[in-house]
């Protein structure tokens, strides 16, 4: 029993970027506007948050400056898309294939350099037995995600300001009829869910890993794409999907541990494929997935026609 | 303030200037990012795009890059026509290179090669793509699953796989360790078209499958059949086309070509197969494809720009110090300007005070 805690653990931090990085995209894809820039928006966050954090020798600031990227990015993301009418998801292709490339250049002086280990244990909490290795012996950044996944529970579905959002994501031209600026209502959504892929991919360079490796976000800027559509736009579910694609990357390297005859290559295949599996699942039923999703999701508005 | 009023009809004009347009901002912006660095910019670009042409062998490399880049852009233009979008082709190349390199180890037994085994060998490659791109096509189809984030995923599965087999069955026994395969015999490799250079016949197969891909898409009744069935389902239905054949063919088009640059590169330039043989061209070609308006003729300019990037990186890197990497920088930054400058298709740019 003893030894499933740091494996709980484990899963938790490993699913705290993919929370963070979804749920943002999540709030952009309630409001219509799918961004698959995630996965170069983490890298440069995850870059730009470790090279901060580097010279300054502050982890809160690396999270704000790979938060200040993410946004930055998404910025110019909404640019191209909400005010120039581009198509989302050649534009969002296009920033993930720069963040690709950008980061890798920006990161070539911090290959090899490594930050020491940022966790830290909950005080009191974290000397329960089992449940404070499993549960509070994690990075203030975990806990934070928790929350933020709480908050914007009760913000899309208890505030006005969220179902104004949300009419936006459904229909852009009653929004805009009943006096809402359709525009700026994105362009804050997508500010919103940059900070998060941007704190995600900090997470990522700081916590997870803490050291830069060209390419390292691997995958999860698309993983997380996925996850909102797995969770059919609900943050609770983005939440234990979150956790669930943790579980599975940790199984990876555990059974690699416990030397299980298969090759490393083979067990790290298990996320990509696991994300398939779980598309096919939720994707079998097309008019469940129509009924959740919202209406103009990928459909430019141009409040001037 | 500068104003966008549209237009009554999209402009055929600018849509015709604005791949140009896109590719003079590019070299603005890349000016604009040597001055940054603290570089000259006049140098800057001249290393990038005077330099990779000054001479025979510049221009070969530059063929070298064109051909893989042709191909999976001509693929994807199929796609995107369709409306099937495909951004896992590297992964498809990947497969290709696997399943090409691993038919030339089966065959290679000394006893020479030559013609009918070197096209045993592309045809395994193909087949590999096509089976690597059916996966995400039968998902769509049967279970409406995206192939955006499906194709995406394998592409991590298939460069994972390639890791797998390089360091296992497929790794050269008398290599010393090193996780690659034993080095093609050459009568498995591709013929040199330029002697003492590294340009390949890949590059005649690059411009064939262009070709081929005019016919197919602007003079031939499936193109036409394939087009409507991905851009409106409906009136497909209506006109008895089938829009889950759209997507079929479609993936296995540009599974097949993305299989065949990747079999070309470990039996072209690579001569066998490591852990890692694209430089992410089938990425890259994604760019390719929208530069070249999904049309084959304006994709072969859009391939030959986006290699002359591959080679000005490489040589900003010996010449200027830089990393590599800059040639992902100018790649994405050629798509953001095309984007912007698409909107001018749509759209007057008016100052309105």
């Amino acid at each position: 029993m003893e030894s499933f805690a740091p494996l709980i653990a484990a899963s938790i931090n490993a699913g705290t970027p993919l929370l963070l990085a979804a749920l943002g995209l999540l709030i952009n894809e309630k409001s219509g506007v799918v961004n698959l820039g995630a996965e170069g928006m983490m890298l440069m966050a995850a870059v730009i948050g470790f090279a901060i954090t580097i010279h300054t020798g502050s982890v809160p600031l690396g999270f704000v400056a790979g938060a200040l990227a993410g946004a930055l990015l998404a910025g110019f993301f909404a640019l191209m898309t909400v005010w120039l009418g581009a198509n989302q998801y050649a534009t969002g292709l296009a920033l993930s294939l720069f963040g690709a490339g950008a980061s890798a250049y920006i990161g070539i002086s911090y290959v090899g350099q490594s930050l020491s280990n940022t966790r830290s244990a909950v005080p009191l909490l974290g000397d329960i037995p089992f449940l404070g290795a499993a549960l509070f012996r994690q990075h203030p950044m975990v806990y934070l995600s928790m929350a933020l996944c709480g908050a914007i529970i009760w913000f899309l579905y208890r505030t006005r300001a969220g179902l104004i959002l949300r009419a936006v994501g459904e229909s852009p031209a009653s929004a805009h009829a009943l006096g809402y600026n359709v525009r700026r209502i994105r362009l804050s959504a997508l500010l919103f869910g940059g900070a998060c892929c941007g704190l995600a991919g900090a997470f990522l360079s700081l916590v997870y890993t803490p050291l830069w490796v060209e390419g390292m976000v691997a995958g999860r800027g698309w993983i997380a794409l996925a996850l909102t559509t797995f969770a059919t736009w609900r943050p609770a579910r983005v939440l234990s999907g979150a956790y669930l694609f943790g579980g599975v990357t940790i199984l990876t390297f555990h059974l690699q541990g416990l030397g299980v005859p298969i090759a490393s290559q083979l067990l790290s295949m298990l996320p990509y494929l696991a994300t398939i599996v779980v598309l096919v699942l939720i994707s079998r039923n097309a008019n469940w997935i129509r009924l959740n999703m919202p209406a103009s999701l990928g459909k430019n508005f141009n409040p001037n026609q | 303030m500068l104003r966008l009023e549209a237009r009554a009809h999209p402009s055929t004009l600018m849509a015709w200037c604005s791949p140009l347009l896109a590719v003079l901002l590019t070299v603005l912006c890349g000016a604009l990012l040597f001055i940054a660095l603290g570089k000259n910019p006049l140098t800057g670009l001249a290393v990038f795009f005077i330099e990779p042409l000054k001479n025979v062998r510049g221009w070969t490399e530059v063929g070298v890059k064109v051909a893989p880049l042709l191909m999976i852009a001509i693929g994807l233009a199929v796609c995107f026509r369709a409306n099937v979008f495909n951004i896992g082709a590297e992964g498809q190349l990947v497969v290709g290179a696997i399943s090409g390199g691993a038919a030339a180890l089966y065959f290679d037994d000394g006893s020479g090669g030559g013609p009918l085994l070197i096209t045993a060998v592309l045809v395994a490659g193909m087949l590999g793509g096509m089976a690597w791109a059916a996966i995400t096509a039968f998902l769509r189809d049967r279970f409406n699953t995206s192939e955006i984030l499906v194709s995406l995923m394998l592409v991590y599965v298939a460069q994972l796989l390639l890791s797998y087999l390089v360091h296992g069955v497929l790794k050269d026994p008398d290599g010393f360790n090193f996780p690659q395969s034993k080095m093609f015999s050459d009568g498995f490799l591709l013929p040199i078209l330029v002697p003492h250079t590294r340009l390949h016949i890949g590059i005649l197969l690059a411009l064939g499958a262009a070709l081929l891909g005019w016919i197919f898409l602007s003079k031939s009744f499936a193109g036409l059949r394939l087009q409507i069935g991905g851009m409106a389902p409906l009136a497909a239905r209506y006109a008895g086309f089938s829009s889950r054949k759209s997507l079929w063919t479609a993936m296995l088009v540009c599974g097949a070509l993305s299989g065949l640059a990747g079999v070309c590169e470990v039996i072209g330039p690579i001569g066998q197969l490591t852990p890692s043989v694209s430089p992410g061209y089938g990425f890259a070609a994604i760019i390719v494809a929208y530069v070249g308006r999904l049309h084959p003729v304006g994709v072969i300019f859009s391939s030959f720009i986006m290699a002359l990037f591959y080679i000005g990186g490489e040589l900003a890197q010996s010449r200027l110090g830089m990393p590599s990497a800059i040639t992902g920088v100018f790649q994405g930054i050629l798509l953001f300007a095309l984007l912007a400058c698409d909107v001018l298709i749509r759209y007057h740019l008016r100052w309105r005070k």
